[in-house]
């Protein structure tokens, strides 16, 4: 198992906004204004409606993208590029085809150079995603959840003190998702990584968050920070996960009505 | 295989009986050539009872070979059989064998040159054509002065440098190396940086979060992401050496396949010509499936996702 255990970094995110070109040259707002905090060690979900920018939001925390005005932290830096301290995982796996599993899990290492040293790690990830078979096929032989959970381990490789999510469930059947989401939940609380996750899927977010932040789209803004304060490990039945489910689809328009 | 068993015997069978009014002196070789194909043949069908990896093989290249012996057969019927076409610029097969045999040391020779030449020029070629390739399609700047040389001057043949090349150069050889190297470049060039510029940028945003730096981002990810494209420059790079090595030898260079060819029909000798398109036809394909083999095993990771 991984023993290293690695505190996350809090992100404070400090009145960002964020203009974009259209292809006609209209200035368009992806995000106005959007200030927020994480703690080191929590776990944010982002729920909202497609065009709120909360997948900007996470590139921009990334360092992908650089914010028009405002300014995002992580610990106390300002973050000016990309680090192997934020780690990404996308919707789309994005595996390199031409590297195996294993030399897929292990390119954070060569990225900086660190192979010789850590190599012995290597085969921890590959054990931590339960891929020891797989460890020489190649991507394209790999089903979805498995493909994902090793963008997962490349992506924990670097042991980032931040792991940004943007939807990578998303394409997942359900089964295969509700394993991974156990999956992620148990690599959190073993490594205390700070998680921040994007999704469309009201559930998962009070599935797995200390917090959900609701955002509305054009301008994307964040309309509202809801704490979820049901102990773990939780029941998507329970009568509270219910209750708050309800109140979160009321405050996004979507309740029976 | 019971076909490609009959084809060649008929092949010894057709010859032995349609050459026995010629002179033995040429088509002793070739009596001996049809014999040695048929004990091979019936060899390879003997063994593949016990051996089932060649039987395995039989199975789908037999009725290519069968075909084959069955042209050389229709080959030998229409020259010296009925002959149906004039003599000295359609000989049979029985003179081609002959040619090839007499002449072997030359042959040999020439083969080791026109090899020699196009490795040299190939080589220069596509190292000359990665390294400009990967430059265009990653920096900008190079992009934007390299394209327009590119799109302008690439597209001219390389063979229609010749004369040009004929007075610059000091040595004919030289100037051949360069104008098949040029020949290469052009498309490795194009292709790679195509296939560079379109690396999906999610590749790179995930290297970037890794920690990648300039260096691994080009040569860890751009350049094996753009594999695929740079192997169809290569290709298509190794056409246009073959074109512009044949030429370069018949026009400048003074030794070679292409040479030897065009020395032949100026004696007359298509026995010889025959035997130069033979000898010709056999390398350049051999070259060209050493290169499937190299891209099958640098692509092994597509197997799979594409038709190969």
């Amino acid at each position: 198992m991984v023993t290293s255990s690695v505190e996350g970094s809090s992100v404070s995110v400090r009145d960002v906004r964020q203009h974009f070109l259209s292809p006609e040259q209209v200035r368009f707002c992806a995000l106005d204004t959007v200030s927020l905090e994480a703690k080191a060690g929590e776990f944010i979900s982002f729920v909202g409606p497609s065009g709120c920018g909360k997948s900007t939001l996470l590139r921009l925390i990334a360092g992908l993208a650089a914010p028009s005005s405002g300014e995002v932290l992580v610990g106390n830096e300002k973050i000016s590029g990309p680090s192997a301290e934020r780690g990404l995982v996308f919707q789309d796996p994005n595996l390199f085809p031409w590297l195996s599993v294993r030399q897929n899990i292990q390119s954070g290492l060569v990225a900086r150079g660190v192979l010789s040293r850590k190599k012995h790690e290597v085969d921890e990830f590959i054990h931590l995603v339960g891929l020891e078979s797989f460890a020489n096929a190649y991507p394209h032989h790999l089903s979805g959840g498995m493909a994902q959970r090793v963008a997962l381990a490349r992506a924990l490789i670097n042991h980032p003190k931040v792991l940004l999510l943007d939807e990578p469930l998303g394409a997942l059947d359900a089964f295969t998702r509700m394993r991974m989401q156990d999956e992620v939940l148990r690599i959190w609380q073993g490594r205390g990584t700070t998680m921040l996750l994007v999704t469309h899927d009201i559930d998962e977010a009070i599935y797995m968050s200390d917090s959900i932040v609701l955002m509305s789209p054009r301008p994307g803004r964040i309309e509202r920070i809801i704490p979820v304060n049901i102990p773990r490990p939780r029941d998507r039945a329970s009568p509270e996960f219910l209750r708050l489910r309800g109140e979160i689809l009321e405050l996004l328009h979507f309740a029976g009505h | 295989m019971a076909g490609l068993a009959a084809s060649a015997v008929a092949a010894l069978a057709v010859h032995l009986l349609i050459s026995g009014g010629e002179p033995p002196a040429e088509t002793q070789a070739f009596t001996v050539f049809t014999a040695i194909l048929l004990v091979l043949v019936l060899l390879a069908l003997a063994s593949q009872f016990f051996w089932s990896g060649l039987r395995q093989r039989l199975r789908e290249t037999g009725p290519i070979i069968a075909a084959a012996l069955v042209l050389i057969v229709l080959w030998e019927i229409i020259t010296t059989g009925i002959r149906l076409l004039p003599l000295p610029y359609f000989p049979s097969p029985a003179r081609v064998i002959q040619s090839m045999i007499d002449d072997r040391i030359m042959i040999w020779d020439s083969t080791w040159h026109s090899l020699s030449l196009l490795l040299g020029g190939y080589a220069m070629g596509v190292c000359a054509g990665v390294i400009s390739g990967v430059c265009i399609g990653w920096f900008s700047p190079v992009r934007y002065w390299g394209m327009p040389v590119l799109k302008v001057v690439g597209p001219i043949p390389a063979t229609a440098w010749i004369p040009l090349a004929l007075v610059v150069s000091p040595s004919a050889v030289i100037s051949a190396t360069c104008l098949i190297a040029l020949a290469v470049w052009f498309p490795v060039t194009m292709l790679t940086a195509s296939g560079i510029s379109n690396t999906r940028v999610s590749y790179l945003d995930v290297a970037r979060t890794l920690g990648a730096k300039p260096g691994f981002l080009i040569f860890r990810v751009a350049i094996p992401a753009a594999m695929p494209n740079i192997f169809i420059g290569l290709f298509m790079g190794l056409g246009s050496a073959f074109l512009t090595l044949v030429v370069a030898e018949t026009v400048g260079v003074k030794s070679g396949l292409g040479w030897y060819l065009s020395w032949a029909r100026e004696w007359a000798e298509y026995g010889k010509v025959y035997a130069a398109l033979v000898i010709m036809a056999v390398f350049f394909s051999s070259i060209m499936s050493l290169l499937f083999k190299v891209r099958d095993r640098v692509l092994v990771w597509q197997k799979g996702v594409i038709k190969w």
